[in-house]
């Protein structure tokens, strides 16, 4: 780890140590750790530097990036969301099941008018999961944890019900081969959509009264309602906005698996919390910086394809991420400190 | 119950051996030097008072006798030995303790548990619940208390908790108490109970360290006082030669005079009209005041008189059960017919509250200064369009803006929680300065600001009254009540006790209806 005493040392060696204590306490932990992983892996595997593990490393953490965000939303607000997993179990189902249905009704004619159609009843289940939510802890105060954690259940429940617990078939081909298998310019479309998604959140975050006021939120609810903040509409908002990301990713793993599948989304609630803790968002609310979510989900999957390239098995891999995320907390707090005594 | 002060042999105890010898302590916080070289020391069986503004660091200084901070420099000598306190319970164990302004009981737990909470009497590897009772009941006897010690804590008033507070302190013997104001939150009767408590306390050879804002209590139980400003050691006087008008002078390092400006008040149309407000839980029964442009307008008060409620009913902080709010000619507020409160509302016809308590309601403290004071100005046309923020312009109103309020650093991008109380409540002030206010209410615009920022922000309210807003000063500061206002009113317990013109407003013109007059 970067070195903790500042000044006094002389030469190469000092200014070194003095560079890399700066990045630690300005980035974080998180370039550290993606440094020492490439490292690692690059050592350990032969094919683990090449331009297309990079892309596949890319187009897998897609989903993740998305749902991170989104999370990263309603955790600026010092909310949870727990539910995002069931977003993407009943959007894929309800998008399949109703593309399905115009798709065959139409004599299997209207490809696009199905997929959109599809996509957008899918983007509708999505969204009332979030209203739901974010009436539940807007309104009627129900702690985040507790609403999320409720819905997911309802939801998921839900999901299975309509759908039996079987995966449903029979969308157009053009749904998979454009939004799952597509690419543009060599580089794959869920790429080029999880790319204008961050620009689309980064916009709202740093240059949005929206974006300001979930920061605000999070940091001091109170006082935020004393500047004239609708704190009720913008707490409501966070959960609608995390829901409509998580829902797009869904819609794009959902062309992906070329199916319509109730139990696809059930890792990213975890996953996308510790992406954003990873990335150095407070659990607490107020604090938090979109790249370095978007790194740390990247680096998530990074780890994960590491590990797969060296055959260690998946349930030790799950032992390495949870040792990580600790990790990345502690230096967070040590990174607060620095910066403390570091302040000019 | 409760001995007379009659049975100790001197109180002035200038021959009682000395108990506690603190020399050059410093204390070094991130940003701040909190405690600069402090001198200080307490006999045994002496009322020590520690006296000076909010932010003087009395609070340092006895935190870092009860254990809660270490000192970066200087050292502390007790009973002849010198000490490293490390921890609360080491201070304890030492004899050192310590009843702090915020309580530090957990309200769902009863009054037994709290006394002995850290250190709870076993019987091998069990509590020892009969024992515990019966030494709670021990304790509370001997202080006097009319406690059950089962009862929850937080079913208790507040006077009450301070009680259980006291018998905490109390509990492990101590040869060394301090308090920190102790009857901030307490009634006349209840701070009689407690003073003879500690006359009491006195006559054992207890020495204490007590920390007030009040003249009246120094005189009253006070045997040496020690003055502290900025950090640093001022003065230790006799309580026989403190005069009120030597003590402030001690404690702000200046004459009155150069703290509160003088304001050239030009009262115009009226702004803020009301009317028999009474609010739902109470707190303010059949209230009637108003402020106009161009003036300052004070409410005094003790803590829970209902004064901070006037100001938050404006707000809409507050449920309201009756009466009426005009403000600049438009009914606002009518109990049963119009109801047009709300904090944007409001904001938006010109009415701006900034609250007391700046940590909890006032800012976002993890979020810089140009966050910080656009925050209630964001949907304004200055820092956003329809669509997106403003940042450039934002920047150049908050640089603006920081120049103006002075300051330091003057750095708009450094988060609120890496400044000093004074620097942090300009910020507060400041967030209405960028937009248009016609009427402001201050709540206790100066708690826990030294004197420098102090004198920025009367300066400040002086600016603003002349160039022609309304302002209403709520405080329990009765410096600031006795020198800035044009016309002040007096609440006690909900109700106005005293409406008073500038030169009716004295000292004992506002005391006087402080307190009840009949006996309680």
């Amino acid at each position: 780890m970067a070195g903790v005493t500042l000044g006094q040392q002389s030469g190469l060696l000092g200014s070194a140590e003095r560079l890399a204590t700066q990045v630690f306490v300005r980035a974080g932990v998180l370039p550290w750790f993606l440094i020492f992983s490439i490292i690692i892996f690059t050592f350990a595997t032969e094919t683990f530097l090449t331009g297309q593990n990079f892309m596949l490393v890319a187009r897998q953490a897609t989903y993740l990036v998305m749902v991170a965000m989104g999370q990263m939303v309603v955790l600026l607000t010092a909310g949870l969301d727990l539910s995002v997993g069931v977003m993407f179990a009943i959007a894929s189902v309800v998008s399949s099941m109703v593309m399905v249905d115009v798709f065959n009704a139409s004599g299997k004619e209207a490809v696009w008018g199905s997929i959109i159609a599809g996509c957008a009843a899918g983007m509708a289940s999505g969204l009332l999961v979030g209203a739901i939510n974010g009436i539940g802890v807007a309104f009627f105060r129900v702690p985040p944890f507790i609403m999320t954690l409720a819905m997911s259940t309802i939801v998921f429940g839900i999901a299975l019900t309509i759908t039996g617990g079987t995966p449903i078939y029979g969308m157009p081909d053009e749904f998979a081969s454009v939004f799952g298998y597509g690419s543009a310019i060599g580089v794959p479309v869920p790429i080029w959509i999880t790319i204008g998604f961050v620009v689309l959140v980064y916009v709202l975050l740093s240059w949005t009264r929206t974006g300001r006021y979930f920061y605000a939120l999070g940091g001091n609810l109170k006082a935020s309602m004393l500047s004239g903040i609708s704190t009720r509409y913008y707490l409501f908002m966070a959960y609608v906005v995390c829901a409509a990301i998580t829902t797009v990713a869904a819609l794009m793993l959902t062309a992906r698996l070329e199916s319509g599948e109730s139990n696809i989304g059930r890792d990213y609630p975890l996953n996308s919390i510790a992406a954003c803790a990873i990335g150095g968002v407070s659990l607490f609310g107020g604090t938090g910086r979109l790249l370095n979510v978007v790194l740390g989900s990247i680096f998530i999957i990074l780890v994960q394809n590491g590990m797969n390239l060296m055959r260690i098995g998946s349930y030790q891999q799950m032992i390495v991420i949870g040792i990580l995320l600790v990790l990345a907390v502690i230096a967070d707090n040590y990174r607060q400190k620095m910066l403390l005594t570091l302040k000019d | 119950m409760v001995q007379g002060s009659g049975g100790s042999p001197e109180s002035d105890g200038s021959g009682a051996p000395l108990l506690l010898r603190v020399e050059r302590v410093s204390k070094q916080f991130p940003g701040t030097l909190a405690l600069d070289r402090v001198n200080f020391e307490v006999r045994a069986g002496e009322v020590h008072v520690l006296f000076g503004e909010n932010g003087a660091g009395k609070s340092t200084l006895i935190q870092i006798l009860a254990g809660v901070h270490r000192p970066s420099g200087g050292q502390i000598i007790f009973k002849g030995q010198p000490i490293h306190i490390t921890s609360v319970h080491h201070a304890r164990a030492l004899g050192i303790s310590a009843v702090f302004q915020e309580f530090s009981l957990v309200p769902q737990l009863s009054i037994e548990d709290n006394l002995f909470l850290g250190s709870e009497v076993r019987k091998g590897l069990m509590l020892d619940k009969v024992g515990l009772r019966r030494q709670a009941r021990e304790v509370l006897d001997r202080l006097g208390f009319d406690l059950k010690p089962r009862a929850p804590v937080m079913y208790l008033s507040r006077a009450q908790q301070q009680m259980v507070e006291i018998a905490k302190a109390f509990r492990t013997k101590p040869s060394l108490m301090i308090f920190d104001e102790p009857t901030a939150s307490l009634t006349e009767r209840e701070t009689a109970r407690l003073f003879a408590l500690i006359e009491q306390i006195k006559a054992e050879g207890i020495g204490i360290i007590y920390i007030t804002h009040r003249m009246n209590e120094i005189k009253r139980i006070g045997d040496r006082i020690t003055v502290l400003r900025d950090g640093k050691y001022i003065a230790t006087i006799g309580v026989a030669e403190a005069t009120d008008q030597r003590l402030v002078e001690l404690m702000t390092g200046r004459v009155v005079e150069q703290v509160f400006p003088t304001v050239s008040f030009m009262p115009k149309e009226n702004l803020l009209e009301i009317e028999g407000l009474t609010t739902a839980d109470g707190s303010v029964r059949d209230v009637s005041i108003n402020v106009r442009a161009g003036e300052i307008v004070g409410i005094a008060g003790l803590v829970g008189s209902g004064k901070s409620q006037i100001g938050r009913s404006c707000f809409g902080l507050e449920r309201i059960a009756g009466g009426r709010i005009t403000f600049n000619g438009e009914v606002v507020y009518e109990a049963r017919k119009t109801n047009k409160l709300g904090q944007r509302r409001m904001l938006d016809r010109g009415l701006y509250y900034v609250p007391s308590d700046r940590r909890q309601e006032g800012l976002v403290m993890m979020q810089n200064v140009r966050e910080n004071v656009a925050l209630s100005s964001l949907w304004l046309r200055t820092f956003s369009n329809v669509l997106f923020l403003r940042r450039a312009n934002e920047r150049i109103v908050v640089k603006d803006l920081v120049r103006r309020l002075d300051l330091d650093p003057p750095n708009i991008e450094r988060d609120l929680e890496h400044f000093s109380g004074g620097n942090q409540q300009k910020v507060l002030v400041g967030k209405s300065l960028v937009r248009d206010v016609k009427l402001f209410i201050f709540d206790e615009p100066t708690v826990g600001v030294d004197v420098g920022a102090r004198v920025h922000i009367y300066n400040f309210i002086k600016e603003l009254c002349e160039a022609g807003a309304g302002v209403l000063l709520i405080s329990s500061d009765l410096p600031e009540i006795l020198h800035l206002p044009y016309r002040a009113y007096v609440m006690y317990r909900g109700e106005l006790r005293a409406e008073l013109s500038q030169k009716d407003i004295s000292e004992q013109a506002v005391l006087s209806h402080f307190f009840e007059k009949q006996s309680a």
